[in-house]
């Protein structure tokens, strides 16, 4: 392994701004996409809770 | 009225009919979310602490673990969106065009982070965190089509002439695609050339190694958020089909 610290790893050879400000922004909106995901599957499950049968189906 | 439309004795559209495909849909979503996550904690370990010092670029070049499998999968979704958008403008079955209205966001997601760490890249690379160059500005109009397809079918209120009105909207956008891969070759461009050809690689062998795990990654991921979506659009068009409703009694939605 080529780290010898921590402070090593998170510096990332004075490129860490870069290369956290990529992943830390990725993890963000993927994590924001999996809760939007949960949310609009919790409303659709809310509306077909809400939803009547349609009028002149046959039963 | 029956919203049942299954054919029994031809398997293929058996599974095309959204009552048949929901449950089937929701059994596969945990198989590829784990997927996604044993291989991006693989691809990472691989790229952080496997992988050396970049030569010439430093420690900067490992934003690459990210940027090629957004890149590329915004560029594959965005055919398979396409794809699946022309057969729903076609045949009019319904769970293509639910199919499509549920890979754009994800493809949105992808073109972002891959324009979001190309900038963080390109700032320490080229002293400039954009550029108008040709891959740069293609990619930028591959985010604006998913942004467009997902405004216009948002704009539009009868779901029927919307799936056709964004349909033609993707179909029209796929020519973006070959002239974002192939940008780097036909224009004069500060983006590096393809590392990665069929049959042939630029890259140090563990450098690659870690990329290409992390593209399944990305793609495991992009399936599972996908088919999430596309459950709730089935419940969202659906709710009203006495499928919906006799799941609903059974709890088994």
């Amino acid at each position: 392994m080529q780290w010898q610290s921590l402070e090593h790893f998170l510096a990332m050879g004075g490129y860490g701004f870069y290369v956290w400000g990529s992943y830390a922004v990725a993890a963000a909106v993927i994590a924001a996409e999996v809760w939007a995901l949960r949310q609009r599957r919790r409303a659709a499950l809310g509306e077909v809770r809400r939803a009547l049968p349609a009028a002149g189906r046959s039963a | 009225m029956s919203s049942v439309t299954t054919r029994p004795g031809f398997s293929l559209f058996r599974y095309a009919a959204p009552n048949v495909f929901y449950p089937v849909a929701g059994r596969m979503v945990p198989f590829f979310a784990v997927l996604a996550t044993a291989l991006a904690v693989i691809g990472l370990y691989i790229g952080f602490f496997m992988a050396p010092t970049d030569a010439q670029q430093g420690d900067s070049y490992r934003i690459i673990y990210i940027h090629v499998p957004s890149a590329w999968m915004a560029m594959f979704l965005y055919v398979v969106m396409a794809f699946w958008a022309g057969v729903g403008l076609a045949f009019n079955t319904r769970l293509s065009s639910m199919m499509a209205q549920a890979i754009a966001p994800t493809g949105a997601l992808m073109a972002f982070i891959s324009l979001w760490t190309g900038a963080l890249w390109g700032r320490p690379t080229w002293g400039a965190y954009w550029v108008w160059d040709a891959r740069l500005t293609s990619t930028l109009i591959l985010l604006f089509l998913y942004l467009g397809f997902i405004a216009l079918q948002a704009a539009i209120d009868d779901r029927r002439r919307a799936d056709k009105a964004g349909a033609v909207l993707a179909l029209v956008g796929v020519v973006n695609v070959p002239i974002i891969y192939f940008s780097v070759k036909w224009w004069n461009t500060l983006h590096q050339g393809a590392s990665v050809k069929p049959g042939s690689s630029a890259m140090a062998e563990i450098m690659l190694t870690g990329m290409l795990v992390m593209v399944f990654a990305f793609w495991m991921y992009a399936i599972a958020a996908v088919l999430v979506r596309l459950r709730a659009i089935i419940l969202e068009r659906e709710r009203r089909s006495q499928w919906v409703l006799d799941a609903r009694e059974q709890s088994t939605l």
